[in-house]
């Protein structure tokens, strides 16, 4: 054993232990969350409340799930919400023609994610850049001008309407609205919880790789259109989740779920809430759907007032709110440090 | 799914000579709003996402213009010239900020435009459907070739379009202005050194690209209903054609705009329910045989 062995080889155990305990840190702080967001209908009573944290739990799975296409990997998807459309249809499809119980046609809607996913994914990220966004945007308007079409199956521009019948599975029911708000929470907390251990294993360093330089990544023998293929049907899988928590929620499924503005929307989240930190989209969610809220109620001119925010990111601050944040944190933190000696 | 239709159709020679009238002007139209893209995207390196928003202003300028004028060719003009100034104020203000920047940058400030124009115009004309209406003097009796129905109005639409695209390609290859702009696309360091304003080479070319989706919209104006949103559609459908022709292609533009006006046309005779289907389903087709499109070259 050469003396460099040996080193990693004490090395290696340290690394070990190490990423052990971000991954108990990362548990901890998610219990920690699940807990907090599960006693939230204890002490308020709010409906509208809980409306507004189901909301942002299926957002905040979509638009997590795109930040790792568009932060960890550098593939802009500007059709990404066509699987969050797919999840929403798929489930409550499969929910009002066949009446499984609902832990089983969830399982149902993602293996058809995930075979749709493949083979939509296999097309598309040979492509670079401009042209990745733009078939992806292509695949999205093929699958909405598909549930358009094919009313027998899907209603049409009506959408899914009558209801999704909610049977109770594991004394959990549905139907009651604090039951969908735990588990709404519950499916947000472990989706994070999964997409952030995707994130920070050996795959999700790879995937950085691929997005710095995937040349460089392919000469050291990384399968890059694989590992891009991989995470595109991942990606699939959570934003799919999201749309499956958005048709329990509104009962149904609409077309618009399965329109470009749902990827648009995402990306801007991604934009607003900063691409660099693992919860920068779900900050951009909370913020997103705020702002929505808000405005909805006092103009009509909705797009006016979202496309200025928009800019005033974009071109104003060039960067997300959490970017900002991690930044700020940063230059304090340094600032101090030259200071205390 | 109504094949018998279809093949009806190909049949008989005045079904034929009418769906291929239509299909050509659909792909006229695409045309113009393909070649900007195209253009666009060529000299200055950025998806303009917001190209059908010029589409949509020049419809409603060229509205405006005609109801208070009455006079068609000022409306052409006016939607022509309006949207042209549009493009150069909104490249020279916004989108020369994000030159250079990720893609990710660019489409948001162009989806950002695409969200307040859309607003704009229902703020200004309401947001229900507007129609220009003919203009007296093509209501006259349509021709027709071989039993197929041709309205004249059409054939100064496929005539102006042809005109365009033959202006363009001739300008491009030949004149002085048009080989500064290919230099300018193919490296801007050296033109700027020589002494070039590029900055103004890019506004011209956005303001260019602006003026072909507005004079689209323009002469869309008479045949087609006016709404706010009506760009997107469009853009869509320009996008394919880009990528169906090869990006920064005029020749790929005019080929893959009129491809696609054709599957439009007889799509919707064999597929009536799935005639947009059809596009997205060629384009896929085209991607995986040829990535960089019909006539694209290699991007580096």
């Amino acid at each position: 054993m050469t003396e460099l062995q040996a080193g990693q080889a004490a090395a290696v155990p340290r690394i070990e232990t190490q990423s052990q305990r971000t991954r108990y840190r990362d548990l901890l702080i998610a219990l920690a969350a699940f807990v907090v967001l599960a006693s939230l209908p204890m002490f308020f009573g709010s409906k509208a409340l809980l409306d507004f944290v189901i909301r942002c739990s299926a957002f905040g799975l979509f638009a997590t799930s795109l930040n790792l296409l568009v932060g960890y990997t550098g593939m802009i998807s500007f059709g990404h919400g066509m699987f969050f459309g797919l999840g929403a249809y798929g489930f409550g499809l499969i929910m009002q023609r066949t009446g499984v119980p609902v832990p089983v046609a969830f399982v149902a809607t993602l293996v058809i994610t995930t075979v749709v996913a493949t083979a939509i994914g296999a097309i598309c990220v040979r492509l670079k850049e401009i042209y990745f966004a733009f078939v992806t945007l292509a695949f999205q308007m093929l699958i909405h001008s598909t549930i358009l079409s094919w009313a027998s199956l899907t209603g049409g521009d009506q959408g899914l309407r009558g209801g999704i019948k909610r049977p109770v599975f594991l004394g959990i029911d549905l139907s009651n609205h604090v039951h969908l708000y735990i588990t709404s929470c519950a499916l947000l907390v472990i989706g994070l919880l999964l997409m952030r251990q995707i994130a920070q294993s050996p795959f999700g360093y790879t995937l950085r790789m691929i997005r710095d330089n995937a040349n460089r990544a392919s000469f050291i023998g990384i399968d890059v259109w694989r590992a891009k293929l991989t995470i595109f049907v991942l990606a699939a899988l959570f934003a799919s989740t999201g749309g499956i928590i958005m048709a329990l929620f509104v009962s149904g499924a609409y077309p618009e779920f399965a329109y470009w503005t749902i990827s648009g929307e995402g990306i801007f989240i991604n934009m607003l809430g900063g691409v660099t930190t693992f919860l920068g989209p779900m900050v951009g969610t909370v913020l997103l759907l705020t702002l929505n809220d808000t405005v909805t109620r006092l103009t009509e001119y909705y797009g006016i007032v979202l496309g200025i925010v928009i800019l005033f990111f974009a071109v104003g601050l060039r960067k997300g709110l959490m970017d900002f944040v991690v930044e700020w944190f940063a230059q304090r933190r340094d600032g101090a440090g030259e200071r205390a000696p | 799914m109504d094949l018998d239709a279809l093949t009806g159709c190909l049949a008989s020679s005045a079904c034929l000579v009418t769906q291929t009238t239509s299909g050509f002007i659909i792909g006229m139209l695409l045309f113009l709003v393909a070649v900007g893209l195209t253009l666009i995207f060529g000299v200055l390196k950025v998806v303009n996402f917001s190209h059908g928003a010029f589409y949509m202003f020049g419809a409603y300028f060229a509205m405006t213009a005609y109801q208070f004028t009455g006079s068609f060719a000022l409306a052409m003009l006016c939607g022509a010239v309006g949207t042209a100034l549009l493009g150069l104020v909104f490249e020279r203000v916004f989108m020369s900020r994000v030159y250079g920047r990720d893609v990710l940058m660019q489409l948001l400030v162009c989806y950002a435009f695409v969200l307040i124009f859309d607003d704009v115009v229902r703020m200004i004309w309401g947001p229900e459907f507007k129609s220009m209406g003919m203009p007296a003097a093509f209501q006259v009796m349509p021709l027709f070739i071989a039993g197929g129905v041709v309205p004249p109005y059409y054939l100064l639409l496929i005539g102006v379009a042809l005109t365009m695209a033959l202006i363009l390609g001739l300008g491009l290859a030949r004149t002085k202005i048009g080989k500064v702009i290919r230099a300018a696309a193919h490296n801007p360091g050296m033109v700027s050194a020589l002494g070039i304003n590029t900055g103004l080479i890019y506004g011209g070319v956005f303001a260019l690209g602006g003026m072909l989706a507005g004079l689209a919209g323009a002469l869309a104006a008479p045949v087609r209903s006016l709404t706010p949103g009506m760009g997107f559609s469009v853009l869509i459908e320009s996008f394919i054609v880009t990528v169906i022709g090869g990006m920064g292609s005029i020749l790929g533009a005019l080929i893959g705009a009129l491809l696609i006006g054709m599957i439009r046309s007889f799509g919707s005779l064999g597929f009536p329910l799935f005639t947009e289907g059809l596009m997205y389903l060629f384009m896929v087709i085209v991607l995986v045989a040829r990535p960089t499109g019909l006539f694209g070259k290699e991007v580096a």
